[in-house]
């Protein structure tokens, strides 16, 4: 009994340490940057797509099967995704703020489409199966192949946050803010704010790339419904309430909205009859998107607000020592 | 293109035109994308059809097909109550809303983040209440009319000549009379249009009340073409979103002339590479413009 708890609380953590993995991508790119991306769900299934048609075995019909090991598919998963944004940012970071918006939300639809049409590439609706799963030898043990997998993610979200930390407090992280703040004043200051912001966004996306295909490889399947507004809506929930800004935040924030909708979509098949779970799914889409309003108008940092100042050279000035005051 | 494959299209382009000249207005105005727009067609949608089915249920009469179209006086009396609902909802999401992050300030981000929190709580509300399974205005099936080998519902005729009526109107509303003047002057220059003595709150009202009664309208024109999903405003966002800066922000005429051009195309897609293509279509027209002509046919850089 015990066991299957801890099995169930490690399958449950490593889901939500997938969901910080994008959360980490996207709170570079909004976090840092000011960058609103409503296509999420694209990047993620980019990872997720390129990542699986790169190791999964060859099947008939379908296009991939490259038999490549899990890494090789994680690191192409996330370049793929990367140059993707690189590609979105460059046709609109010049434009005004929200053309971003808009096209983020085409190239979402658009991928979804493609999932769902382009059979020979991604299977078609039934979506692609078999993905190796890391850890597969252990299989016969759950609860080891639980823990490693666990194991296997803490490791990638801890490396990324401490790689991350790094980024932000160096002269380059301290740019995107200063952008994000006042781009005159760092226009003036020679830093070209297209450059900087492009770079960004290309790497949010790589991260999320990288997000898609470690959860692809732990559910050994993926379908184009998973790749839905809802995910990105999710993602941004999970930011808003952890704080943008904060990586330690976007962390946060993903476990535990992760944890309110896993607990709430449980509380819904529990209470609701068969044939009314469909509506209280959508009910919880409701009040989580009330909640994220109601964040944005009265707590807009979120619970882990960002931390004022980075600088190590500015902390040691500052009378707080660089901690963050509101 | 065949003669049939432009038709289908202006009828889709009309629909779609309709829609943009909202977000077009809206756009001018508040200056943020609002991705909650499609919601006010998919709510004005169903305001219609939960009015007409109440006074199909108050005077069957009413429900009498009027001529060759699919529905009875009660759709038209519908559409008009809806249409003040719509622009109701309108009124109060901004007032619980977007009108407190004006006040505080928020960045155009943050109000079109608001906006995207907005729509998934409309659009879900809509299917939790209506659920998700398609409406439709009429039970029955209409007779296409045929005329040189070209087919078309009655229903869509009259919904091109409506949206060609709507928009000449507002286009002449927005360019001369007092009100439109107003209009544009808050859009070129909110400080300046204060000063000499726009109420810039009362043009914030009226282009929410615009907007919304626009996307009613197409929503109910959707509604009566197509069907009536609670999905049905996701799906036409990016084709307004893609209309109206194709048309150029700001401009009606130049929304209503993307939205043909929308439909045209998308109709011609259909035609060639088949129908699971559709909703590709916008978005390869949007990042054309972006491409090529940022600020749109009829908008200034």
């Amino acid at each position: 009994m015990i066991l299957d708890l801890i099995g169930y609380a490690a399958f449950f953590l490593t889901i939500a340490l997938t969901y910080a993995i994008i959360c980490l991508g996207l709170n570079v790119q909004w976090g840092q940057t000011g960058l609103f991306n409503v296509g999420v769900a694209a990047f993620v299934a980019i990872g997720a797509y390129v990542s699986a048609l790169m190791t999964t075995p060859e099947a008939a019909g379908r296009f991939g099967g490259l038999g490549q090991p899990i890494a090789i598919g994680w690191i192409g998963g996330a370049v793929t995704a990367g140059l993707s944004s690189l590609l979105v940012g460059a046709l609109t970071i010049k434009l005004r703020a929200d053309y971003l918006a808009i096209a983020t939300f085409g190239v979402a639809v658009v991928i979804h489409l493609c999932a769902l049409n382009l059979e020979w590439l991604t299977g078609g609706p039934f979506g692609i199966s078999f993905i190796p799963r890391p850890f597969a030898s252990y299989a016969g043990e759950p609860l080891l192949f639980g823990l490693s997998n666990l194991a296997l993610l803490s490791l990638v979200v801890l490396v990324l946050y401490l790689g991350l930390e790094q980024l932000l407090r160096s002269p380059w992280g301290r740019v995107l803010r200063a952008i994000r703040e006042d781009e005159a004043a760092a226009l003036a200051l020679g830093k070209s704010s297209v450059r900087f912001r492009l770079q960004a966004f290309a790497i949010g996306g790589a991260i999320m790339g990288l997000a898609g295909a470690a959860q692809a490889h732990f559910i050994g399947f993926i379908a184009p419904d998973n790749y839905q507004p809802t995910l990105t809506f999710q993602v941004w929930a999970m930011l808003i309430v952890g704080g943008s800004g904060n990586n330690r935040g976007a962390i946060l924030g993903a476990i535990l909205v992760w944890g309110v909708w896993a607990i709430s979509a449980g509380a819904i098949a529990a209470i609701f009859p068969p044939g009314e779970q469909a509506s209280a799914a959508s009910l919880q889409i409701v009040l989580i998107g009330l909640a994220l309003c109601a964040i944005l108008l009265w707590r807009p940092r979120g619970l882990l607000g960002e931390v004022k100042t980075v600088s190590r050279h500015l902390a040691e000035l500052s009378p707080e020592g660089g901690r963050d005051h509101p | 293109m065949s003669p049939q494959v432009i038709v289908d299209g202006l009828v889709a382009g009309a629909m779609i035109g309709l829609g943009a000249t909202g977000v077009t207005l809206t756009y001018s105005i508040l200056r943020f994308a609002n991705f909650a727009h499609g919601e006010f067609i998919a709510w004005g949608a169903y305001f219609a059809l939960a009015v007409s089915g109440f006074l199909g249920a108050l005077a069957p009469a009413l429900t009498a097909p009027i001529g060759p179209f699919s529905f009875g006086w009660s759709l038209p009396i519908a559409a008009l109550a809806a249409i003040a609902l719509t622009a109701a909802l309108a009124l109060l999401v901004d007032a619980l809303l977007f009108g407190s992050l004006r006040a505080k300030n928020s960045a155009i981000i943050i109000m079109v983040m608001a906006s995207f929190g907005a729509a998934l709580t409309l659009r879900n509300l809509l299917e939790f209440i209506f659920t998700s399974s398609p409406a439709y205005y009429a039970e029955g099936l209409q007779m296409a009319l045929r005329f040189a080998g070209v087919r078309a519902t009655p229903d869509a005729l009259l919904c091109l000549v409506i949206a060609a009526i709507i928009v000449i109107a507002l286009h002449a509303v927005i360019a001369h009379t007092a009100i439109g003047r107003a209009m544009r002057a808050v859009s070129e220059n909110p400080q300046l249009a204060a000063i000499v003595g726009i109420d810039s709150r009362k043009i914030v009202r009226l282009v929410w009340i615009l907007g919304a009664g626009l996307a009613c309208l197409a929503g109910v024109m959707a509604g009566l073409i197509v069907q009536i999903r609670p999905t049905m405003g996701l799906d036409l966002l990016l084709p307004l979103f893609a209309a109206a800066i194709l048309g150029g922000i700001g401009s009606a005429m130049g929304a209503m002339l993307g939205g043909l051009i929308i439909g045209l195309a998308e109709s011609l897609t259909v035609a060639l590479a088949g129908g699971e293509w559709r909703a590709a279509v916008a978005f390869v027209i949007l990042v054309a413009i972006l491409l090529l002509r940022p600020h749109g046919l009829f908008g200034r850089s």
